[in-house]
């Protein structure tokens, strides 16, 4: 996907003012948070919802750990069952191998479930130059595609900034029938024209929630049965994923499964969840005749060892831009890659580079929220802090920020001196309220006052006024 | 008891008030409190703007200026956090200074949790006719573990009601150089926090940072909203006014 994320400040102001994606980013709000806190009590009515954050922790942290021998081993299991186990280092090698599979099945169309791997290699163009339809099939991005190719604002609700208007208008435009408004007359008639390309198309392409290294299976998880189609009619199924999606074992698959749909929906599983095992055996009444992983790297090895290594354990449950106050405000858009919210501004900088999206590690209040919610318990906000250090190690930050930041240091650490600062500011500001009790206009921090007032100071430094206060208790002392 | 005020640089730069009322909090429950002259800031903007050099030098001076009482009571989560969380990992590779960035971290504590959870103090000296909302800081709830503590004080005070605000615990849009760097994210979120507030028709909003508070007030007053009082939980279960 082509990067905009060094614009996020320049487009904040349009995403404020779009009042259609403020409605709908209201309403989401109120789905998934609602959702899942209610999930959560659920759970803990018999069970220990903390308990289960903690061992789904441990599950990734184990994985992440030793993530080669667990790749082994998947490999060793896949292959098998007959499946291919091929390896790409970054987005191009996912296109060369996506359309080097095609070209060799004589592929000319290709359905695709949801996969984020495939917004990172932009892979629906390479499609396109190398002569293959592709036609995604998960709603939200059947209606992204057919809208122009525009990018997924969420990872799991992708046309959430799209309202039910907009996208009754695309559908009587793209597929020349009446406008409907309802939304049950919208899913059918999407149902209808999917159906054709479930039909005919040589190569399916999914994405892949887990990959299990005991059996060498992978699992989806949707909520639209778009999945199975893809995956189980044409005679080719190509899964890409990430090297980090591995789980050593089913049990351990069934322990995830109880925090993702929770964490993502409030569900208390999806409404499919499929375990998909080599390819079409000479038994099996259907499937696929060749069965392709494409395990991705793309920047992921990269953080094993680093201090980012926990975002490794990432199941991609969306709670953490959910539950984002930031995310809430401006939608997904803004971060202008493939990953929005919180988990978005910290994989953005380490797969594209710190200096592609030097906004986005800034762009949060560090309230934590992301960080309770998230169900593999990554500590997203020490993470977003850690790589603000990091743009200022690498002298990425403005000097002028730098210089306020070095010179305010340096005078908190001249007692005298700061109180003399101190005592002279809050007297400056004292005049610029002009004895009112607030600051309309900031001329230090125009920031702050162009959308609300600066609280005015009392008056003195509780330094200069404790000081008086001691003075009287000592000079009264002495008076006795 | 020998307990040390950190009084914050917001409160001593905007708020003198509520360093006074820490004062008589503590005092009103038994405690000697040293105000040590030389403190300033506890170092929390370096560190969030990811400047660790400038975070460890302040944290160095903070260290040395409040070891050695019985506790350390900050009227803030957010810089009680910083001294508390923040300091030890500042000192990764310099055993000396970690030893004594552990102890203090011990002693250091939020004033409403250091009052009920150490003092467990029984009365309070404030008295407020009237209703408040309590709006829960984001560090010190979830850094903290501040959510009961204050309402338990606050029930203490004669005359008072609180009344809950939906989504108390949603962050105000704060952020520190947040707030700033990212002035209409921030204030919109204000605007979200401001409506909740409201819809808790209390007559004052009550927390225990100022850095939230003077958000929610500057956004209350743009709004137009001239009647909501915004005070600090100290002021409130003081009596102090500011």
């Amino acid at each position: 996907m082509r990067q905009q994320s060094m614009y996020f400040k320049a487009r904040i102001g349009e995403k404020l003012a779009d009042v259609r994606l403020q409605a709908n980013l209201k309403t989401a709000k109120g789905k998934f948070v609602d959702m899942r806190a209610q999930a959560v009590r659920d759970y803990n009515e018999t069970g220990d919802f903390e308990a289960l954050r903690d061992a789904g922790q441990a599950i990734r942290d184990r994985v992440v750990e030793n993530l080669d021998t667990w790749l082994e081993l998947f490999e060793q299991n896949a292959t098998a069952r007959g499946a291919t186990v091929l390896w790409a280092k970054n987005g191009k090698e996912i296109c060369d191998l996506v359309v080097g599979i095609a070209k060799q099945h004589a592929v000319t169309k290709a359905i695709k479930s949801k996969s984020m791997l495939s917004e990172e290699a932009d892979l629906n163009h390479a499609l396109e130059a190398a002569g293959v339809q592709p036609v995604e099939t998960d709603l939200g991005e059947y209606i992204l595609q057919i809208a122009g190719n525009e990018p997924p604002s969420h990872i799991i609700a992708p046309v959430m900034h799209k309202s039910l208007d907009e996208v009754a208008d695309l559908f009587a435009k793209t597929h020349r029938t009446p406008r409907k408004t309802e939304i049950p007359e919208l899913t059918r008639e999407a149902r209808e024209v999917l159906r054709e390309h479930f039909v005919s198309a040589e190569m399916g392409i999914s994405g892949g929630n887990f990959l299990i290294a005991e059996s060498g299976t992978v699992a989806l998880v949707t909520n639209e049965g778009n999945g199975r189609m893809v995956t189980t009619l044409p005679k080719v199924h190509v899964v890409i994923t990430g090297v980090e999606k591995i789980v050593p074992t089913l049990e351990d698959f069934s322990t995830l499964m109880r925090l993702l749909p929770r964490s993502a929906t409030g569900q208390v599983i999806s409404n499919y969840v499929s375990l998909l095992t080599g390819r079409k055996g000479a038994t099996d009444p259907d499937g696929p005749a060749h069965m392709v992983f494409i395990l991705v790297d793309n920047g992921r090895v990269g953080l094993l060892g680093s201090e980012f290594q926990s975002m490794l354990r990432c199941i991609r449950c969306g709670a953490c831009m959910n539950h984002c106050p930031v995310y809430q405000t401006i939608g997904g858009h803004a971060y202008g890659w493939v990953y929005p919210g919180p988990m978005g501004s910290v994989l953005t900088p380490l797969f594209t580079g710190l200096e592609n999206a030097l906004d986005l590690p800034h762009a949060s209040t560090l309230c934590n929220q992301c960080g309770v919610v998230c169900p593999v318990k990554i500590p997203l906000p020490d993470l977003l802090r850690t790589l603000r250090e990091e743009q200022t190690a690498q002298g990425l930050r403005p000097l002028v920020e730098r210089f306020a930041l070095t010179v305010w240091a340096w005078l908190a650490r001249q007692p005298a001196l700061y109180a003399l600062a101190t005592k002279i500011g809050v007297r400056y500001l004292h005049w610029l309220a002009g004895g009112r009790d607030r600051i309309a206009a900031l001329g230090l921090a125009p920031g702050w006052t162009a959308g609300r007032d600066f609280p005015a100071p009392q008056g003195k430094t509780f330094r200069e006024l404790y000081a008086a206060r001691q003075g009287d208790f000592n000079t009264a002392a002495k008076g006795k | 008891m020998r307990v040390a005020l950190f009084v914050t640089c917001l409160v001593d730069l905007m708020r003198p008030s509520v360093g006074f009322a820490s004062i008589k909090l503590l005092e009103a429950a038994g405690c000697q409190v040293i105000v040590p002259e030389r403190q300033t800031c506890c170092g929390q903007p370096a560190f969030n703007a990811g400047d660790r050099v400038a975070a460890a030098a302040l944290a160095r001076k903070t260290i040395a200026e409040f070891e050695g009482y019985d506790y350390v009571v900050a009227p803030s989560g957010s810089c009680a956090d910083q001294m508390k969380n923040g300091y030890p990992g500042l000192f990764a590779e310099d055993e000396s200074w970690r030893g004594r960035a552990e102890r203090l971290a011990g002693q250091v504590y939020e004033l409403t949790d250091f009052l009920a959870n150490v003092l467990k103090v029984d009365c309070v000296p404030g008295e407020f006719a009237g209703s408040v909302t309590y709006h829960d800081s984001c560090t010190g709830l979830r850094r903290l573990g501040i959510k009961a503590q204050p309402r338990t004080l606050l029930s203490k005070v004669r005359g008072l009601l609180v009344k809950e605000m939906p989504a108390s615990e949603e962050c105000c849009g704060f952020g520190g150089a947040f707030s700033v760097k990212f002035g209409d994210v921030s204030a919109a979120i204000a605007g979200k926090k401001c409506a909740n507030v409201q819809m808790a028709g209390a007559d004052v909003l009550v927390g225990g940072d100022l850095g939230c508070l003077m958000n929610i007030e500057g956004k209350l007053r743009r709004m137009g909203d001239e009647t909501t009082q915004v005070l600090h939980v100290a002021e409130v279960l003081a009596g102090v006014k500011p």
